[in-house]
């Protein structure tokens, strides 16, 4: 047995075919593709050992990822190259893996560094996109946006405003519009893509969801 | 199709039920196929995909037979699903490639439950196909139907176009064949192929066989309605057991058993009187260790499963179960991997082999299921076993650090008197006073207490189903007399137990009835907060059919049953005998002992003299022997 410890930061895309994976699901989806990769996992200790990995931000059921970042621990060495290779054969369709690295053991953890997400929101509506545009004006201009929301079952009261860093719209397309948003992404507080589009009145309209870049302190 | 589902997916609960790709899964190309399966689970995903007997036919299907045959999946869509899907107008569709079920060749059903006879319809339906299988011709996929609950089908006569009958392993590649050749021959008749189809052994094709009842409603005969048409229909079986999936799929969501299973032995031959799978999937074939050891090899690199389970009808009654678990230790000790073994035997032994498999902090609950709670009344059921025993086995659970036993009960056995049922509440809470003594206050007993449902092809299926007024007083006295710290009850509804009585004796008249509860809305009957008892009421009462006649009616020995033409291999006169020991309170040895003669033997010699002595339960027969044992 080794007490050897390695860190590796993993880029990863969860596309369309894995979108409705919850958090939990996408966690139990990445530990069996360590197993089946033959990783040299460093567990957790315990009588419930669990390999030790951490994925920066859960995503929203429904959003597709394009750069997400993971942390995993390992017992033994591998080269970035060495884990992709390992990794890439064994993983499902709509799981990419697009980037490895190994990080110092003591770096902070990755939920810990979070700042931002960038969401882009693709929505088929045949309204003006004038229209919309004046909406987020308005939203923006709003010194609080109370709304509420559902957490593990239960109904809280929270204020939307501050968690909203940008928002601009575009038309794509005939009947297309494209709704980009940096929100806040913290341990103080995350927005939700959902609830913005919803806030201005778009969320029934047919639309997509992707996280396309995430904010981290050690990036500024 | 992809646009609606991509409107309606955000609107259901767990849209991850719908949309495949799991690890694992196969796609194989569509136009490239000749005979296209999908199999159909009618319950939901987290339920199907924890179904081993699928499993192993997509393993089968995809990967043991042909390259021009293809099979796919599809599962009950739950409620919220269904009804968007309804108002979307679309119809119900393979995960695999996304293709209607009416463009398949076949469609497979898995049967392992009575309650699932609705889902059936209400699937065929959502496919856009007619229900029943006499208004669906040539144009429309074939509907076959397997699994323990197809040993009696005949509820499901009128919709289902093919039951197989027995293990399914060999016979899929049967049908496939024929299947195949008739596509090939090009514009055969539906019935045509169905006539083929009836030559295979283990295949019961209802239509050609013709049931006439007396007066009184049970049934005067059986008669087929074609040479080609087999009486009585003999259910198939393996002679070994072929080797197991070693690719299974690994799912996305967390299922009822999220886990690797791999099937160490098939058939019981215990002898509970109770059981069905006890009796229908008979002979006892044993995988050998070695076997199992390099499939456990294999399946863990093809997944990463965090678990496998070693399943089998009664895990302590593998002949090498404990140099296999001794083995299965040494080898993945270090690693954190769990190894699971359900349906343990009530003995000491159990206890020390899941002392092995669970490492000390670990050990949360344990199970048992001694039925009944009297020595007498487990002669009966012949599940013997002493109450010191009992408490023994139960006192070196606690001891060992297992905080939590799970006891098994039914009421509702033949003979029983109050006192038996007294003897439930006495007996859990010794069990739980062998707790206090040894673990303190921490020690937990949970009981389920369920009724004896008599099954056809065991020696209880001449029972009556237990009186409603009777059943319930004796819940009502558990409910009375366990209570207190460390006891936890739960019981079943009667409602729901009269059905799964009824159909499981059920003959072809209630297919109208089924008809007619779906129409007024039944599915999902084994959920206890979708059943609906009075849609199901109504029905019965619209189709002038009673579920009492079924379900409560004492059977005399000579009354003819509706299964009677089907041949698990178990003959009735056994079971004839068997009923009668039971009655007198005799038990019987469990066939590797002592060969009961329950008539396996006979139906299968050619199988029995093909494979090595110790393969099977049955004692082996020598060349030229007609089954001697087994008169």
């Amino acid at each position: 047995m080794t007490d050897d410890l390695y860190r590796m930061r993993i880029k990863f895309a969860k596309g369309e075919p894995l979108k409705y994976l919850s958090h939990l699901d996408l966690s139990r989806t990445w530990e069996r593709a360590f197993r089946r990769a033959g990783l040299p996992l460093a567990y957790s200790q315990g009588f419930n050992p669990r390999p030790r990995f951490q994925i920066a931000a859960g995503l929203p059921v429904g959003v597709t990822g394009q750069a997400e970042l993971l942390d995993v621990w390992l017992n033994r060495p591998l080269s970035p190259a060495g884990l992709i290779s390992r990794l890439r054969p064994v993983l499902p369709p709509g799981l990419d893996l697009l980037a490895a690295e190994e990080v110092a053991l003591r770096a902070p953890s990755l939920q810990s560094q979070l700042r931002a997400a960038d969401y882009r929101a693709v929505v088929r509506s045949l309204e003006p996109v004038e229209a919309i545009q004046a909406r987020v004006q308005r939203l923006l201009a709003a010194p609080t946006l109370p709304r509420r929301r559902q957490h593990k079952g239960r109904w809280q009261s929270y204020d939307l405003r501050p968690l909203i860093l940008e928002v601009t719209v575009k038309a794509a397309g005939e009947g297309e519009q494209v709704v980009e948003m940096r929100l806040q992404a913290s341990p103080q507080g995350a927005g939700r893509p959902d609830e913005l589009l919803d806030a201005l009145g778009l969320s029934l309209a047919p639309h997509t969801i992707a996280r396309t870049c995430l904010h981290f302190e050690f990036d500024r | 199709m992809d646009e609606i589902l991509e409107r309606i997916l955000p609107t259901v609960s767990k849209p991850a039920r719908y949309t495949g790709g799991e690890w694992n899964s196969v796609v194989k190309d569509w136009a490239a196929a000749e005979v296209r399966w999908v199999l159909a689970f009618p319950d939901i995903y987290e339920i199907g995909m924890s179904n081993l007997g699928l499993a192993i036919l997509y393993d089968q299907l995809n990967r043991q037979g042909g390259e021009w045959v293809l099979a796919e999946r599809v599962y009950a869509p739950w409620v919220d699903m269904e009804r968007a899907m309804r108002a979307a107008g679309l119809p119900l569709f393979s995960l695999e490639s996304r293709h209607p079920l009416a463009e398949f060749d076949l469609i497979g059903f898995s049967l392992p439950y009575e309650q699932l006879y609705t889902n059936v319809l209400n699937m065929l339906d959502l496919a856009g196909l007619p229900l029943l299988a006499a208004e669906r011709d040539e144009r429309h996929p074939l509907v076959i139907a397997g699994g323990s609950a197809a040993c009696n089908p005949e509820p499901l006569a009128d919709f289902v176009d093919a039951f197989v009958l027995g293990d399914g392993e060999e016979i899929v590649h049967d049908i496939s064949g024929v299947v195949r050749q008739a596509k090939r021959a090009g514009g055969k008749s539906r019935l045509a192929l169905l006539r083929r189809l009836a030559e295979i052994q283990g295949v019961y094709v209802p239509r050609f066989y013709q049931v006439t009842y007396h007066a009184d409603g049970t049934v005067a005969g059986v008669r087929p309605t074609l040479p080609q048409a087999p009486m009585p229909v003999r259910k198939r079986i393996v002679a070994t057991l072929p080797p197991p999936p070693v690719r299974p799929l690994v799912p996305y969501l967390d299922i009822v058993h999220n886990r690797a299973a791999i099937e160490i032995q098939r058939g019981c031959g215990r002898g509970c009187r109770f059981c069905h799978a006890g009796m229908v999937y008979r002979p006892v074939r044993q995988r050998p260790p070695d076997e199992v050891l390099a499939a456990v090899e294999e399946i863990l690199a093809n997944t990463g499963f965090e678990e496998i389970a070693l399943l089998s009808l009664s895990a302590s009654d593998y002949g090498p179960i404990e140099r296999l678990v001794r083995e299965l230790v040494t080898r993945y000790g270090e690693q954190p991997l769990s190894i699971s073994l359900p349906s343990l035997r009530l003995e000491s032994v159990s206890v020390a082999l899941m002392e092995q498999l669970q490492a000390a902090g670990r050990r949360s609950s344990l199970t048992f299921a001694p039925e009944a709670a009297s020595e007498r009344l487990r002669r009966v059921i012949n599940k013997p076993i002493a109450d010191q025993e009992l408490l023994a086995v139960a006192e070196e659970a606690y001891s060992r650090g297992w905080k939590t036993i799970k006891l098994y009960f039914m009421i509702g056995h033949p003979t029983q008197t109050l006192e038996d049922v007294a003897a439930i509440a006495d007996l859990a809470r010794r069990v739980r006073a062998v707790g206090q003594r040894t673990l303190g206050r921490k020690a937990q007993v949970n009981i389920t207490v369920s009724t004896l449902v008599p099954k056809p092809h065991t020696p209880f299926q001449w029972l009556p189903l237990a009186d409603e007024a009777e059943v319930r007083a004796q819940q009502e006295y558990l409910q009375d007399h366990l209570r207190g710290p460390g006891l936890k009850l739960s019981w079943n509804r009667y409602a729901e137990t009269l059905l799964e009585a009824a159909l499981s004796r059920g003959d072809r008249r209630l297919g109208a009835t089924l008809y007619r509860a779906w129409q007024l809305g039944a599915r999902f009957d084994g959920w206890s907060d979708q059943f609906q008892a009075e849609a199901w009421r109504q029905a019965f009462r619209e189709t002038g059919l009673s579920p009492d006649f079924y379900a409560r009616r004492p059977r005399p020995l000579e009354e003819r049953f509706p299964w009677d033409h089907l041949d698990v291999g178990v003959t009735k006169e056994y079971l004839v005998r068997d009923y009668q020991a039971a009655l007198r309170g005799e038990t019987r040895p469990d066939c590797r002992q002592q060969c009961a003669a329950c008539g396996i033997l006979t139906a299968f010699r050619q199988e029995r003299l093909r494979v090595a002595d110790e393969a099977w339960g049955c004692p082996p027969l020598k060349a030229g022997e007609t089954g001697t044992n087994d008169r």
